[in-house]
């Protein structure tokens, strides 16, 4: 039971939790600006879930400086790799925030609506 | 009825996909030969003390110049679907006045916003930060300069022209590096210097204050594009 209660499983079922809730607002939802708030749920989710894998446990953060002692690094900081790939997935993740609005405030110019009931021009 | 039915399967479906993420989730006691390799000579290799500096700058590089290249077709295409070509010039001065105290308060914040930002892209090989960082920094300080002076021109060709020198400058240095090092974006071709102090890292500082001004100029595009849709009739 104890495991459950662990910073790392705490910050894993968040991530699981968002990523969970990012896919049900982006099927449920019928406004556009909600489904694009959907899925920054989803990558917030997946960047959390992405590091506490990264974590171990009782390290801190991988910058050495006074706190880190140099040769015994490998024991002290966690995973840097994955907190880089993060890095990466948040700046992509904006950027394509970014985009999918600029789809919407285009579709919303065009209809006047932001409900995707009323976008049927790919439906048969 | 159906609708929802399907809704319901799908999310079951993958919650069934993705739990045993969380089921046999036990968190790691130590690490991976390749992160302890990271952690025990990326010192020595790189001379950063941020070893995700260390990763994103050098040891994955590459990525982080795709990585670069997807933020600029980002903007790019948002500044293609936001071409603005019946603007409306009188539109601008209907526009709500913005309250003084904003005014005021973005005369004193923006420059301190701007400088912060500064701040964390060249020191991003020692404290936490770096480009990114710090160009979406510099970002924010435009989203404040937008909301005090909505009428605010941005100098198009200054963004651009920064943009451009600095992606045309993070690629020669990766280029320099198979010319005079181990092979593309090595940080070598500058001398590592002291550990820990601002010029050392070799050609990491250079590499990350030209990320945080491409960065920063890039995102004030997107901002600029969305700002100028304003005045669109």
């Amino acid at each position: 039971m104890t495991q459950f209660f662990t910073l790392e499983f705490i910050a894993m079922f968040t991530g699981f939790m968002l990523l969970v809730i990012g896919v049900w607002g982006m099927l449920t939802q019928k406004n556009l600006i909600k489904i694009v708030i959907g899925f920054s749920l989803f990558t917030t989710g997946l960047n959390i879930a992405i590091v506490s894998i990264a974590y171990i446990k009782n390290s801190t953060a991988p910058i050495l400086d006074k706190a880190v002692d140099m040769a015994n690094a490998g024991n002290l900081v966690a995973d840097p790799l994955p907190q880089a790939l993060v890095l990466t997935s948040i700046v992509i993740g904006l950027g394509v925030t970014a985009l999918m609005l600029t789809y919407v405030l285009r579709m919303y110019k065009e209809k006047k609506s932001l409900d995707i009931n009323s976008y049927t021009d790919l439906k048969w | 009825m159906i609708k929802k039915g399907l809704i319901l399967l799908i999310l079951v479906g993958f919650v069934t996909i993705i739990s045993s993420l969380l089921i046999n989730f036990k968190g790691n006691e130590e690490l991976n030969p390749l992160a302890r390799h990271y952690a025990e000579h990326g010192a020595a290799e790189v001379g950063a003390a941020n070893l995700v500096t260390a990763v994103v700058v050098t040891y994955r590089g590459f990525d982080t110049l795709g990585e670069v290249t997807i933020l600029f077709l980002a903007a790019a295409i948002v500044g293609f679907f936001l071409k603005v070509n019946n603007r409306d010039n009188e539109r601008e001065a209907s526009l709500r006045k913005t309250s003084e105290i904003l005014i005021t308060a973005s005369t004193l914040l923006v420059p301190t916003i701007f400088m912060l930002g500064v701040y964390i892209f060249m020191n991003g090989h020692l404290t936490p930060g770096g480009g990114f960082q710090g160009g979406a920094v510099i970002a924010t300080g435009m989203v404040l300069m937008i909301m005090a002076k909505p009428n605010v021109k941005f100098n198009h060709k200054l963004l651009a022209f920064l943009e451009s020198v600095s992606g045309v400058g993070f690629v020669i240095i990766g280029v320099l590096g198979v010319l005079l090092a181990a092979g593309f974006l090595d940080n070598r071709i500058l001398p590592l210097g002291n550990f820990g102090t601002l010029i050392s890292a070799g050609a990491i500082p250079i590499i990350y204050v030209l990320i945080g001004l491409k960065v920063g100029s890039e995102l004030t595009n997107i901002l600029d594009s969305l700002k100028e849709t304003q005045n669109e009739k």
